[in-house]
């Protein structure tokens, strides 16, 4: 040991260039603050080294390290690696995948800096996020996720051999069309096991002997009950319908699927159901990630393990991913993840510390409460992005992104501007924007409705047209031809308008022989 | 936590994916090589490159609203001048300020370049090109040897000294003979250095030191029964050769159009050649009221200009190929591009030339005939044919191996190439397969 003063502290790293050392005592550093400092929990890290083409490789698979083939992967690796090569966009500074281990990819080319900052956005922010939202508790596996991946390339791989790669291929297009509308939006009930069977069969049949009454079978029965729709409401029941998840049931009840065709649609379905929470919670993951890369490259900073020339560089990064441009300027292109979760972040860090008199009519709970991180975290585990916008996006960040709601009906010959920032306004802003969140306002109402069993098996859907926007029609064509396809019959999807239940718009499709199903029909 | 380097991994793990997404797109990115040529300078369009694909053909449909209709909402941020219940009129296009609700799926619908590899390319460009009849004639002296190793032999060259198995037979040898080894009369003469003079053992020592000195001189280190050369065998390879004479018309009645147009084939044809048939001689002939042959970089590049006579290049073409082309021994093609002017007096000399002496020996003649980029006829009015057209057009019956096509337009080049140089079997093979 050759150091002279053990006080002095030295920087983690002195100029641009990193080795695994480097990055090692960046990560302990890192833990320090985040575990100790902030209380942030954690999987256990794993960090990968990749090169600029692993990160196309990591790009056209969704991120995901391993996938099973496709073209459109294909597609959109020449489509990245064109842009890229061309200089119109920069890659990412790093991959983080929701598994546990969890797995963050970092760049080869980044600066030692962007390294330190890298770790403790995605390793520790992100990391934080996946392990303890309730979204991605209840609908993701992180400890099953990359087995499950490595499952499906094979079984995939397996399929291409066995029934060739057209068949695979054509089943996997129709697939993907219908992948946003193959996630479950709410737990399902599960049938019940044959023991809770009993057992509410038991309670039941006690309830009824204690309340039993003869005198109710004196009192005198309606002719004829009910009208008899009994038989289309147990085809419905049975068939569990209406139903929204379009993939899990075709993959349950499409006639002529074999049987390797509905685990395809399954492992589509799986996969769709994986990144359906993340999506749902992109706002908040990017604000954690952000607030809490700020809050421990500050640290560092503080305890002089950065150097000056090492901070201005991350702030200078750090700005570029949370610039919000106004929406007249040029560079708009909505409203940025990063900015908003981080403002919302750093504005509840103001709630709790320095609360003014309007924080503490709005805020009663928090304003002043003086322990951010637990206020925080409890954000971060509780609540998506729309109902954390709901709940804590304040009258002063209102005001200081200058938000305003514009409302755009197309009977009307103008937009009309329907909220600002002011005291009329906080309320119909923090809605309406809480409401662009909301999935449900933002991907269409489809769900198929009926079956025709007794005739054509003729599919039929609703989309229950919000607000009157109808889908897109010519894709919306297309994705109807890839379900005719996989169901093998007819399809029906009417477009109804909520309000008034009046039918705005019908489309059709038939099944195609030779597509998803041999031609002998 | 593990730090995992992954820059050694094997990279193009993607390359499955482009391969399906290629074998997709094939016919689009086929069309666009093509489109590709026409705007290409003639400089490089061998090289490789970018081609640029429509995107919504390679379209991943989904289900997402429309973006015009019914009632949205638009939270904008940075307001600056609005108050509540004014109204800001309909920016042009339809959807929202700014285009704020934009298309769910994200991506655009412009068109996305996707860069080829150079094999790739030109494997899409000369796709299913190929000379007619190559080799269908008699190929008399024109196989080609080639060697091949084949085992050992006891003579041969020095050259083909097969050194390893020499000293293995020479090593075998002086172990099953006991040829002494140095390293043996080395101990020997030590041996005897160190008894004293008169030792009775010495003597012993001196005689066994003898019979082995002998023996070495006996028992050669080489002898020339370990000597092997590597053997080879000739393999007889037939070997189509052929050579193709490209004829120009560079006189004054080509415009710079024409020229241009004249060119570009001769590149495609060249590229076409350098690629597909390594041993294919290309011979340049370039002619005004009288013939030469040229080097490729006259060919292409310099200047000339005078009066039409045709029948010069075929004299040329004819002087070449008695010179040094004997018709027993190469396959012959050739491809003459012109504006199809020729003086009226010269049109009987070169059909008479071609169909007596040109034709017999061609494997295939190709007649480009170019025209002016501006000639649009009403429809209903035949435009005349050229005099070389009328001439060519009586000369090329059914059977004879000639194709004539006309180009306008740069546009032209490619496919009029493409029709004179298609692989002729190839529909048929298709339908049998």
């Amino acid at each position: 040991m050759n150091y002279i003063n053990p006080n002095a502290v030295r920087p983690l790293f002195e100029g641009a260039d990193w080795e695994f050392s480097t990055v090692q005592r960046a990560y302990d550093a890192i833990e320090g603050i985040a575990l100790g400092e902030l209380g942030l929990d954690i999987y256990p890290n794993q960090i990968d080294v990749i090169g600029t083409e692993q990160m196309l490789d990591a790009y056209s698979s969704i991120g995901m390290p391993l996938f099973y083939k496709h073209w459109s992967f294909g597609k959109h690796f020449a489509r990245n690696e064109a842009m890229y090569r061309a200089g119109m966009q920069g890659l990412a500074y790093e991959i983080v995948i929701n598994s546990n281990p969890c797995i963050s990819y970092i760049m080869e080319e980044n600066t030692a800096t962007m390294q330190t900052l890298v770790i403790a956005h995605a390793a520790f922010g992100h990391n934080h996020f996946f392990k303890n939202n309730y979204l991605l508790k209840q609908w993701t596996d992180a400890d099953s996720i990359l087995d499950y991946l490595e499952f499906a390339k094979g079984y995939i791989a397996q399929c291409e051999e066995k029934y060739g790669e057209t068949a695979v291929e054509r089943l996997i297009d129709a697939a993907h069309a219908l992948m946003s509308h193959g996630v479950h939006r709410y737990p399902r009930r599960r049938p019940a096991d044959l023991r809770s069977e009993e057992l509410r069969a038991r309670e039941r049949r006690e309830h009824e002997e204690r309340v039993f009454n003869d005198l109710w079978r004196t009192v005198p029965q309606k002719d004829g009950g009910k009208p008899d729709n009994s038989a289309e409401e147990r085809r419905r029941a049975l068939l569990q319908l209406p139903q929204e998840n379009v993939l899990y049931l075709l993959e349950k009840i499409a006639p002529r699927l074999q049987p390797w065709q509905r685990e395809v649609l399954r492992i589509v379905r799986n996969i769709a159901q994986y990144f359906y929470p993340q999506s749902q919670t992109k706002m908040m993951n990017e604000g954690c990630a952000t607030y809490v890369h700020y809050r421990i490259m500050n640290r560092l900073h503080q305890k002089g393990l950065l150097t000056d020339g090492a901070m201005v560089e991350f702030l200078r990064s750090h700005t570029n991913v949370v610039f919000q441009p106004d929406f007249d300027d040029p560079r708009y292109s909505g409203i940025n993840p990063y900015a908003l979760g981080f403002a919302m972040m750093q504005d509840i860090e103001r709630i709790c510390t320095e609360p003014t008199a309007e924080d503490q009519q709005w805020f009663p709970a928090i304003a002043g409460s003086g322990d951010v991180m637990a206020v925080l975290r409890d954000c971060w585990a509780n609540y998506r992005d729309e109902s954390f916008i709901l709940q804590f996006l304040s009258p002063r960040l209102i005001r200081h992104l200058g938000l305003f709601h514009v409302l755009d009906d197309a009977n009307e010959p103008n937009l009309r501007v329907e909220a600002i920032h002011d005291e009329r306004g906080y309320r119909k802003i923090r809605r309406a924007l809480a409401r662009q969140y909301d999935i449900a306002w933002t991907l269409p109402d489809i769900q198929v409705v009926d079956v025709n069993l007794e005739t054509d098996r003729q599919l039929i859907l609703h989309h229950r047209a919000l607000n009157r926007v109808l889908l897109e029609e010519r894709d919306a064509r297309l994705v109807l031809q890839h379900l005719a396809d996989l169901w093998g019959y007819d399809v029906l999807m009417r477009e109804i308008d909520p309000a008034t239940g009046s039918v705005l718009k019908e489309h059709a499709a038939s099944s195609r022989p030779g597509i998803v199903h041999p031609n002998t029909n | 936590m593990h730090i995992i380097d992954r820059r050694l991994n094997p990279s193009g793990k993607s390359l499955a994916n482009r391969q399906r997404f290629m074998r997709r797109a094939k016919s689009l990115i086929r069309k666009a090589v093509h489109e590709s040529t026409a705007s290409r300078s003639i400089k490089d369009a061998d090289e490789a490159g970018d081609v640029s694909l429509p995107a919504q053909d390679m379209h991943e449909p989904s289900f997402h609203g429309s973006a015009t209709g019914g009632i949205r909402d638009h939270l904008l941020p940075g307001n600056k001048q609005y108050m509540e219940g004014d109204t800001i009129p309909r920016p042009p296009g339809g959807a929202g300020s700014a285009g704020a609700a934009g298309s769910p799926d994200g991506d655009g619908q412009d068109n996305f370049r996707f860069a080829l590899s150079h094999n790739e390319f030109v494997e899409l460009f000369l796709e299913d090109l190929e000379l007619p009849d190559l080799a269908k004639r008699r190929v008399v002296d024109t196989e080609s040897l080639s060697w091949e190793r084949a085992g050992y032999s006891v003579s041969g060259s020095p050259a083909n000294l097969a050194l390893n198995r020499t000293v293995r037979n020479s090593l075998s040898r002086r172990i099953a003979l006991h040829r002494p080894k140095t390293e043996e009369l080395k101990a020997l003469r030590e041996q005897i250095r160190a008894l004293a003079e008169g030792d009775p053992r010495r003597d012993e020592l001196e005689e066994e030191l003898d019979r082995k000195l002998r023996r070495t001189t006996l028992i050669p280190y080489i002898d020339p029964i370990d000597v092997r050369y590597r053997r080879f065998e000739a393999n007889p390879k037939p070997v189509a050769r052929a050579v193709m004479f490209c004829l120009m018309d560079v006189s004054g009645s080509m415009t710079e159009h024409m020229k241009d147009l004249a060119k570009r084939f001769y590149v495609l044809l060249y590229i076409f050649l350098r690629r597909k048939y390594e041993r294919v001689e290309i011979v340049f002939i370039r002619h005004t009221h009288k013939a030469s042959e040229v080097d490729e970089d006259k060919f292409f590049h310099s200047p000339e200009t005078g009066g039409t006579v045709v029948s010069t290049a075929l004299e040329e073409m004819r002087r070449v190929v008695t010179e040094r082309f004997s018709p027993d021994a190469w396959n012959i093609y050739a491809a003459q591009a012109s504006d199809g002017d020729n003086t009226a007096s010269d049109n009987e000399r070169t059909a008479d030339l071609l169909t007596n002496c040109i034709l017999p020996i061609c494997q295939y003649y190709a007649y480009l005939e170019v025209g002016r980029d501006s000639e649009q006829f009403p429809p209903g009015f035949a435009r005349r044919d050229s005099d070389l057209w009328q001439t060519y057009d009586n000369v090329c019956r059914p059977g004879a191996p000639m194709a004539m096509r006309k180009a306008n337009h740069r546009r032209d080049i490619y496919p009029v190439f493409r029709e004179l140089f298609a692989r002729k079997q190839a529909p048929a093979a298709a339908e049998a397969a």
